[in-house]
């Protein structure tokens, strides 16, 4: 007679654990840090297409580490819980407290139900009115979810990045400084800049980067993406910014019109973009109408 | 939506399996009851009951293209509304005005919205001008069995067209019917109940490549003189002061004008024309009726 397989359920668990934190740490890391306007997503991301941050919707952004199919997939459900929550009850009753309890429902379902858990981490942000109302949601693997304040670092060198940024993190920081401060915590880890002690670089370049912002003063879609010609300045990377390091976030944002091809939401963000409904409804269907009203 | 949807197990299978970039497909598949076209037509013409929505203009200019759509809502022989808005902005680069039965119209426009926004955001890029004209055209065929029972909705779609080859326009109109047929229209086009006046209007006054502040005079003008002659078209009503709704699309985005900006374009007109009737001379009073 053979003894059928038998396995504890703590060492199922224990397994499955260890094998999704493999996973996640063999990848780059990605930092999410609140700042005065917002909250702030930074990516180390060679690829310009195959995304680690998202839009989910008008106040709510995502960010991920792990394998990319099955993040991609969340966000995407998440991108679709939004959308409907939005379209069949208000645009305002969609928060990130609804997506993160699905991620976290969901990712729970996985790690206990099938035999391979998600080899994921993600972060779900939502930016308020005030900076006190802003929310970060860390959602692990097991389908644990945590409200973190002032940032969230997922990924590889997780531990080594948050005690960079505990030390020079601090609370209401204009966007160029929370980005040096993001980017010199990544740097200190990545591989990218293994070499600076012979003389390699010492910080992640531009390209290297993924940037995107949560901006509470846009109107509607707050989230937008900071690359390129945009973000360099912030980076401080060209001199001809001359003191352009120390001024308000305000002068440093992308230009007002957006390159042909950009999603829209881009831009200055005082500039009334229909996705803000021109700011000017005073009609009838102003409140719960299909303008997109607030 | 159920509860199962609202994230109390997590997102359902759908959700996460499903292919595709298409908000309505989704919702098709996972909630038709939320789609205007799967709903039960009704058996008798309804079309007396339900608030409808009339005149929209659209004319390309140099730099894009205008759309303007004036404030009433009429049921059957009543103003059902002084002061709805037709027009809406459909994404940061297109607008979208409504004629036809109102509460079916609004909603599908916010469908459509959600929907190019949906595909935005899940696909990273914007959706060509083009695509977005066909998926405007899938909606509009939803919903023909309504039409016929009186409930048609005749969109009017513009926007600004970020792919436009050098020396084409970049701002285009799409007209529909209401089965869903999509033309493109060259320079101008009108939809609702005063389309035949506004678009004899906009003969005269458009031409190619006009300026931004001339073309927006000629489409508040259609549609003062859709409203001269159709009884389901509002004018410019200065002691509510309740202006025609226009948006701009160029190469900056889709912005609506100002009331302050419509409102001295109207009140300019009205003075125009104003002036123009009094040098015909003064009027004697008709005498009806025979010999005092």
């Amino acid at each position: 007679m053979t003894m059928p397989y038998y396995a504890s359920a703590e060492q199922v668990m224990r397994d499955r654990s260890e094998y999704a934190r493999k996973g996640i740490s063999r990848g780059r890391s990605v930092a999410v840090l609140t700042y005065a306007d917002g909250v702030l997503f930074i990516a180390e991301n060679p690829s310009s297409t195959l995304h680690k941050v998202g839009e989910i919707y008008d106040r709510i952004g995502f960010a991920a580490v792990g394998r990319y199919s099955e993040f991609e997939s969340l966000r995407v459900a998440g991108v679709r819980l939004a959308d409907v929550r939005g379209y069949s009850y208000n645009r305002r009753d969609v928060t990130g407290r609804v997506i993160a309890n699905a991620y976290a429902q969901t990712l729970g379902a996985i790690f206990t139900e099938q035999m391979k858990p998600y080899e994921v981490e993600l972060c779900v942000a939502e930016v308020g009115d005030r900076p006190e109302n802003d929310q970060l949601y860390r959602l692990t693997f097991d389908g644990s979810v945590v409200d973190e304040p002032d940032f969230v670092v997922m990924g590889g060198q997780a531990d080594a990045v948050t005690g960079h940024l505990r030390e020079h993190f601090h609370q209401g920081m204009g966007l160029a400084d929370a980005l040096q401060v993001g980017v010199r915590a990544l740097s200190a880890v990545s591989p990218a800049t293994a070499g600076a002690g012979n003389g390699g670089p010492t910080r992640l370049a531009a390209e290297q980067l993924e940037v995107a912002v949560l901006d509470r003063r846009r109107p509607k879609r707050a989230f937008r993406r900071v690359g390129g010609a945009a973000l360099r300045p912030l980076l401080g990377d060209e001199q001809a910014e001359t003191a352009g390091e120390e001024e308000p976030p305000t002068t440093a944002h992308a230009p007002s019109v957006p390159e042909p091809g950009t999603p829209p939401g881009l831009g200055d963000p005082a500039h009334p973009d229909t996705a803000g409904g021109g700011g000017e409804h005073t009609g009838r269907h102003s409140g719960d109408g299909p303008p997109a009203a607030e | 939506m159920n509860e199962r949807s609202a994230g109390r197990s997590g997102f359902p299978p759908a959700y996460l399996d499903r292919v595709g970039s298409s908000f309505t497909d989704f919702l098709g598949a996972t909630a038709p009851d939320l789609l205007p076209g799967r709903r039960p037509i009704p058996q008798l013409p309804v079309g007396d009951i339900a608030p409808h929505g009339t005149t929209i203009v659209s004319v390309t200019y140099d730099g894009g293209v205008l759309m303007g759509g004036d404030r009433r809502a009429t049921m059957g022989n009543l103003i059902s509304s002084r002061d709805i808005e037709k027009v809406y902005p459909a994404d940061s680069y297109s607008v979208i005005g409504i004629a036809g039965a109102a509460g079916i119209a609004i909603e599908m426009v916010r469908l459509y919205q959600v929907e190019l926004e949906h595909y935005e955001k899940i696909e990273g890029l914007t959706m060509s001008l083009d695509g977005k004209a066909n998926r405007l055209a899938a909606m509009i065929r939803g919903n023909l069995g309504a039409a016929l029972q009186g409930l048609a909705v005749v969109p009017l779609f513009a926007g600004f067209d970020l792919d436009a080859a050098p020396g084409t326009s970049p701002g285009r109109i799409f007209s529909y019917d209401v089965t869903g047929g999509n033309y493109e229209e060259r320079g101008y086009a009108a939809v609702g109940s005063g389309s035949l006046f506004a678009k004899n209007s906009l003969k005269k006054t458009w031409r190619q490549g006009l300026p931004a502040d001339t073309a927006f005079r000629t489409v508040v003008e259609a549609l003062y003189d859709a409203a001269d002659d159709d009884s389901a078209t509002g004018g410019p009503d200065p002691v509510r002061r309740l202006y025609p709704i226009v948006y701009r699309v160029d190469a900056e985005g889709a912005v609506r004008l100002t009331d302050a900006e419509v409102a001295a374009v109207a009140d300019a007109i009205v003075a125009d024309r104003a002036e123009a009737d009094r040098q015909n001379g003064p009027r004697e009073a008709t005498q009806l009726g025979g010999q005092p």
